[in-house]
């Protein structure tokens, strides 16, 4: 698997801290993208014996595998908690969560909030698929109406589920994030735009200025029970018009 | 010797301050001191006790079921306690408000006009203080000196010039105790 | 700053706050509850962040708080929480996590009664959930049950020694008695908190950055799918709880030598049942106490001991009865073992657990 490309006809690297470990996303799934972009930037800004991460359970429950830098993996949705000591107790490090939408939007809602308002100095990447990825494609916090799930089998209702939550609008009115940001990474455009802003993040961590939030809406083909392709066609057309992509704050 | 006090009354009646006083003068003399307040929801109003235990041995139990000296300052406070006063024990109760004096006969039964007192001093805040002078008129488990060693241990410093006020009340309560007639 | 001890008149609640920094802890995370508000209250006040640099946060709950400590211990870093009864309820996640991924940190219970919301009276009735873990899965706590003001400071400092030697959880489970009471203190001198270099040095395990070095990433997790891995780490924690078991034994005695009724009693109820042993003696009864300061890893064979010397053993406790199972599985049946303890925030009394005991004699 490793040797798949002779370095002779290697014509792009990848990033140093990005192991050699086959990862185990789904074919078509956006965390391998935004993995790359953090290992990426780490490594440009030159600060990986100083980073970090906090993992989450869900999906990358083993981002801790694939970026060699070192990690302390969370309970359900309490990243923000663990992330605030551990900045606290290492105020020049770099310290950054990695949640999907049940750990920070939902289970986690509580700490994502209170650690935004306190103003901790860290990042927190926001991987918004509408779904559950790890436990089989059940109904999420961001799960669009219509849409159908495991648990919402006849699609999402607002008289029976409730609506979508908009956690990176509310991140955006608080006080203590200086930055918010919504991104994705199905085009090269976008990739480049979503490496700007998780790089304007980590700088603000890592310049004290305070909280820090981008969400990445993604793709999750096997819980969306579609091709690659489509996955990121359906994301365009349902996703980007509930969650449009741009910055919601970016206090200088 | 060993006295185990119980201090009771309504909250705001500086009956915990007292019970903490009492206890750091024990300190200074040398002695064993336990304080253990019955605490409840944060209230103005409500009742408060505390149990302060000076001895010159280690205090085993904080918490007791009969006490050598109760200072009871309503009527409530007096009702609970005079029964639970060891015979030949002693029962000090401000005469404000109280409407049943004690009747026990086998402990010693003073009482104190510290309200009145403190009215009259226009100085509310030194009520517990007149208590107290009551209190170490009739049992002199500590010294007067080692309570305003006390003072200055318990009262943050930007209060210490409130210190010989307090002891003036304590003074002044040392003469206004009397046995019940 | 004060370099040398201090005798001073403090609550229980008071004395763990000050301990902290005093024994150099790096941070503290909180939330209030009666009856240990004085906790967070009292590291408030004193700003150990202006001098020994030590990290003071009200957290948004106890979920957070622990997981707090969880992030400060996974980083080396010395850190503790405390909470009442329910609100370490809420926290029994975060421990099995902390004790899964072998993350030291303190955990101070100042219990009350229960269950639920319950009172905010003290009560002992946690003992279950510290001893035999509240949380999912095999794993043990470190339990410390201090009887005085005295000793809430001294197990402060007892627990940094023991979280860092076990890589493992420590509970101090107190009570709203020995909380909110007040005593006389011997505060412990201070000692400087170990520096960033020193963390990464003496905890090379720790997740806090690769380091100018460059060496191997460390994570910290209790996450292993495959299934013979995981049970080799299971194997690993329990022999490590063995180790635990034959090197952590505390206890103390009071008038055990010739005692032919004892009482086996921890926290407040120890307390209350030294002032009964007291009165019985003074009638000529043989009354002694054996008084656990951990509760795990349990005093028993000191127990078996004592119970082949002595007629009938008491438990007492603020409970409904809890330890008292540990105790009869110590004595296994060497001799009978009676129970007193009352519940709900009411205490034993000395009269009761000495009326207890008179009634056992035959």
């Amino acid at each position: 698997m490793n040797n798949l490309v002779s370095p002779t006809y290697q014509v792009a690297g990848k990033p140093r801290l990005l192991n050699d470990n086959t990862m185990h996303y789904c074919p078509g799934c956006s965390h391998g993208v935004v993995h790359k972009l953090i290992a990426e930037i780490i490594e440009e800004m030159g600060v990986e014996d100083r980073t970090i991460g906090v993992n989450p359970v869900g999906c990358a429950v083993f981002a801790c595998n694939y970026i060699d830098i070192d990690w302390v993996e969370a309970a359900h949705g309490r990243a923000p908690a663990c992330a605030s000591a551990l900045n606290r107790m290492w105020p020049d490090h770099l310290v950054f969560t990695y949640q999907g939408d049940g750990d920070l939007a939902c289970i986690g809602t509580g700490e994502t909030i209170q650690a935004l308002n306190r103003g901790e100095n860290i990042a927190m990447i926001f991987i918004n698929n509408a779904i559950y990825g790890m436990t089989g494609g059940q109904m999420a916090p961001t799960t669009l109406l219509g849409m159908k799930t495991a648990t919402c089998p006849y699609g999402r209702q607002a008289d029976l589920h409730g609506f979508p939550l908009h956690i990176t609008d509310i991140a955006a009115t608080l006080e203590g994030t200086c930055y918010v940001s919504r991104q994705a990474v199905d085009t090269v455009a976008h990739i480049r735009s979503a490496k700007r802003a998780l790089r304007t993040a980590f700088e603000n961590a890592l310049n004290r200025r305070g909280a820090s939030f981008v969400e990445i809406v993604s793709t999750c083909p096997s819980g969306w029970k579609m091709s690659p392709v489509k996955a990121n066609q359906w994301m365009q057309e349902n996703m980007f018009p509930y969650y449009p992509l741009g910055d919601l704050k970016n206090d200088k | 010797m060993t006295n185990e006090i119980i201090i009771s009354g309504f909250g705001g009646q500086g009956v915990l301050s007292l019970g903490k006083i009492l206890a750091y003068a024990g300190i200074m003399e040398g002695k064993e001191v336990s304080w253990m307040p019955a605490y409840g929801p944060e209230q103005r109003g409500g009742t408060a006790n505390v149990t302060v235990i000076i001895s010159d041995q280690p205090i085993s139990s904080p918490i007791v079921n009969r006490y050598d000296t109760a200072i009871v300052l309503n009527q409530p406070s007096l009702d609970k306690f005079e029964p639970l006063v060891k015979p030949e024990g002693t029962l000090i109760y401000d005469t404000y408000g109280i409407l049943t004096p004690p009747s026990r006969t086998d402990i010693r039964r003073l009482h104190i006009d510290a309200m009145q007192a403190a009215a009259d001093m226009q100085n509310a805040k030194v009520f517990n203080m007149l208590v107290l002078g009551g209190l170490l008129h009739a049992c002199p488990i500590v010294s007067i000196d080692n309570v305003v060693r006390a003072l200055r241990k318990v009262l943050p410093e930007r209060h210490h010039h409130l210190i010989p006020v307090n002891e003036a009340a304590i003074r002044r309560g040392m003469e206004l105790i009397q046995p019940l007639s | 700053m004060n370099e040398t001890s201090e005798v001073v008149l403090l609550k229980g609640n008071e004395a763990i706050a000050k301990a902290a920094y005093r024994y150099g802890y790096d941070g503290y995370f909180g939330y209030p509850i009666t009856p240990q508000s004085e906790v967070l209250e009292t590291l408030a006040l004193d700003k150990p962040w202006e001098t020994t640099g030590m990290v003071v946060l009200q957290a948004e709950s106890e979920v957070a708080s622990i997981n707090m400590v969880y992030g400060g211990g996974a980083s080396g870093k010395c850190v503790l929480t405390s909470s009442s009864s329910p609100g370490v309820a809420l926290m029994q996640e975060g421990i099995s996590y902390m004790a899964g991924a072998e993350i030291p940190g303190l955990i101070v219970n100042v219990g009350r009664g229960g269950p639920g919301l319950g009172t905010i009276q003290p009560g002992q009735a946690d003992y279950h959930q510290a001893v035999y873990g509240g949380g999912n899965g095999d794993y043990h706590c470190i339990v410390l049950a201090p009887y005085s003001v005295q000793e809430m400071a001294d197990h402060v400092g007892l627990a940094k020694e023991l979280m860092f030697k076990w890589r493992n959880p420590v509970i101090i489970l107190s009570d709203g008695v020995i909380g909110q009471m007040m005593e006389k203190v011997v505060l412990p001198p201070f000692h400087p908190r170990r520096t960033d270099e020193e963390v990464r040095q003496q905890c090379p395990w720790a997740a806090n950055g690769r380091g100018k070095e460059g060496r191997r990433p460390n994570i910290l997790t209790s996450l292993d799918l495959d299934p013979t891995r995981m049970e080799t780490h299971n194997r690993h924690l329990s022999e490590k709880y063995k180790q635990m078991e034959q090197a952590e034994v505390r206890y103390e005695e009071y008038h055990t030598d010739d005692a032919e009724y004892i009482i086996v009693a921890y926290g407040c109820s120890a307390r209350i049942s030294m002032k009964a042993i007291d009165l019985l003696r003074h009638e000529g009864i043989k009354a002694g106490l054996l008084r656990p300061i951990t509760l795990w890893p349990f005093p028993e064979q000191r127990l078996a001991e004592l119970a082949e010397q002595c007629k009938a053993m008491l438990t007492v406790e603020a409970s409904e009865g809890q330890m008292v199972r540990d105790v009869r599985y110590a004595v296994a049946r060497r001799c009978p073992v009676a129970f007193y303890g009352r519940s709900g925030g009411m205490l034993p009394s000395p009269d009761e657990v000495y009326e207890s005991l008179k009634g056992m004699l035959s």
